[in-house]
């Protein structure tokens, strides 16, 4: 028997995606924090370092910093190691949005309590750190395999 | 968000990948706000100019949109990094860079303005029109002082604007939001320029609304002024536009006295001299320009001076003559860029300057890591002049 965890979300930039959960609960300044050539976080106090955005689905609450952060998420995106889909779960800033919508990268939003529900998912299943997990903005549902 | 059928075709790529790259970040932003629907706007003002900010990716993006997008409404352009005209001494590798990024703007139809205050440049639509202004303290003016409307736009959306004609209906673009819900009671004399730059950046800094009003100043001050006290309130947060009106007995209050100004302004004159004087950050204007040549008049600067003007206005200011007069007194001008996030003013030419724009002072030191000492421009004519 077979079947699938759904999560609605709001569409923010639409498209269809999936990869590994990759979770942060601190915020992220992708202009100082990101390696756009290698797709991995080079500082934080997260511990979050050696940690690589390629093909994940990058669940954080918001970016923060300068807007032109905009550029280096189209960076990831131009040299193969962006995320496949991006989530916000505490507001949609201006970087996040701009950033994946002229990169094309589909973009979504959950609340705080939505947010718990897919962390604990994944953990019920058994396997978070493994999990692949499809982001559907055009269905506006988060889908967990 | 609701879009029409005409914005539906721009989004799918109908009229080619920069219209639907466009219209992504109109619904991007839109839905993040709640807007309901885009609607028309009339100009759009796009900054993220200067190399030093955009570097290689914000580069690459304007190319890639170059290559099928055209603006569809008048569109203004912000400052680069140095004048066209003058080029200064940094790598070639970055004069190219910038060059090129110049020339991905004029080739999607922008026009080559250059300036942050392109409001004294380009005529301003009638009363009540929706425009799309990125530069922050030309967005916090239009909805202050010029009776138009604009939301604080970032480069991204207000370059979507630019090429489609159109912004999200949201904030300070819907009539309610544009009455204050809070007030800042001013209790100074505000005697000069500086002294409104301080008052606006104390303003943003506190107030979370976008929209504020402001007791105890005069709505008919000049335009130095204004400018000023837009440009302070730009800089230090999100609020996007004032409104100076009588004390009301329904709304919030927060008090600006004394003790608060000297807050603000210790807060940013971080020197107590410096080796170079800047006039810029909002660029200078005609009225301003003049203004300093009559207290210029038969006087020399002490100190190395640079006032930042856009081209137009350098070139007005030549055939009325006071260009001539002010180089006299020792003034380089520099046109097509601005004191704020300019490469020309860092830490390897200078420790500190000395200046009357609170933009400039936020900016040198956060960005350009310089010193600065705040004064008005009587006090610098005043201090550094024979």
């Amino acid at each position: 028997m077979k079947f699938d965890l759904e999560i609605k979300c709001k569409k923010i930039v639409g498209g269809r995606a999936k990869g590994k959960l990759l979770l942060s609960k601190k915020p992220i300044n992708f202009l100082g924090m990101v390696n756009t050539k290698s797709g991995e976080i080079t500082s934080s106090n997260n511990g979050f370092e050696k940690q690589n955005l390629k093909g994940k689905i990058l669940v954080f609450p918001n970016s923060i910093g300068s807007s032109v952060g905009a550029y280096t998420i189209y960076s990831l995106k131009s040299n193969n190691v962006a995320p496949n889909g991006i989530i916000c779960t505490n507001i949609v800033d201006i970087t996040t949005a701009s950033g994946c919508a002229i990169s094309n990268i589909p973009l979504a939003f959950i609340d705080n309590q939505s947010c718990d529900d897919l962390v604990n998912c994944i953990k019920i299943l058994g396997n978070d750190k493994e999990s692949e997990i499809i982001l559907d903005t055009e269905e506006e549902k988060i889908i967990i395999d | 968000m609701h879009l029409t059928r005409e914005e539906e075709k721009g989004l799918s790529g109908e009229y080619g990948e920069a219209t639907s790259t466009a219209y992504r970040i109109l619904v991007a932003i839109g839905e993040a706000a709640d807007a309901e629907k885009l609607v028309p706007i009339k100009w759009a003002h796009v900054s993220g100019v200067n190399y030093n900010t955009i570097g290689d990716s914000g580069l690459e993006f304007l190319k890639e949109i170059s290559k099928d997008g055209k603006v569809k409404v008048n569109t203004s352009l912000n400052p680069m990094g140095f004048d066209r005209e003058n080029l200064p001494e940094l790598s070639p590798e970055f004069i190219e860079k910038q060059f090129e990024i110049a020339r991905a703007y004029e080739k999607i139809g922008v026009i080559p303005t250059f300036s942050c205050i392109p409001y004294e440049i380009l005529p301003i639509p009638q009363e009540g029109a929706q425009v799309s202004f990125a530069e922050s303290s030309a967005a916090v003016l239009a909805n202050s002082h010029l009776n138009i409307i604009t939301n604080k736009e970032s480069a991204l959306s207000a370059l979507a604007s630019a090429l489609t004609g159109k912004s999200p209906y949201s904030d300070l673009r819907i009539d309610e939001n544009r009455t204050p819900m809070v007030e800042i009671v001013n209790e100074m004399d505000l005697e000069n320029e500086l002294d409104y730059g301080l008052l606006g950046y104390f303003t943003g800094k506190t107030i979370q609304k976008s929209c504020t009003g402001i007791c105890n100043i005069s709505e008919n001050t000049d335009m130095w002024n204004l400018k000023s006290l837009a440009a302070g309130i730009g800089t230090s947060g999100s609020c996007g536009m004032f409104q100076p009106k009588k004390p009301s007995k329904f709304i919030e209050k927060v008090n600006y006295g004394k003790r608060e100004m000297n807050e603000t302004r210790d807060e940013l004159n971080t020197s107590e001299d410096g080796q170079l004087i800047t006039f810029g950050s909002p660029q200078i204007g005609i009225e301003e320009m003049s203004k300093i040549q009559t207290l210029m008049e038969g006087k020399k600067f002490t100190k190395p001076c640079k006032i930042f003007c856009p081209k137009s206005v350098f070139c007005k200011a030549k055939q009325y003559g006071i260009i001539d007069s002010l180089q006299r007194s020792g003034v380089e001008f520099v046109s097509d860029a601005c004191t704020c996030l300019t490469p020309l003013i860092n830490k390897k030419n200078y420790d500190s300057i000395i200046t009357n724009s609170v933009k400039a002072s936020y900016y040198m030191k956060t960005s350009n890591k310089v010193s600065v000492s705040l004064k008005s421009l009587k006090s610098i004519i005043k201090g550094y002049t024979v």
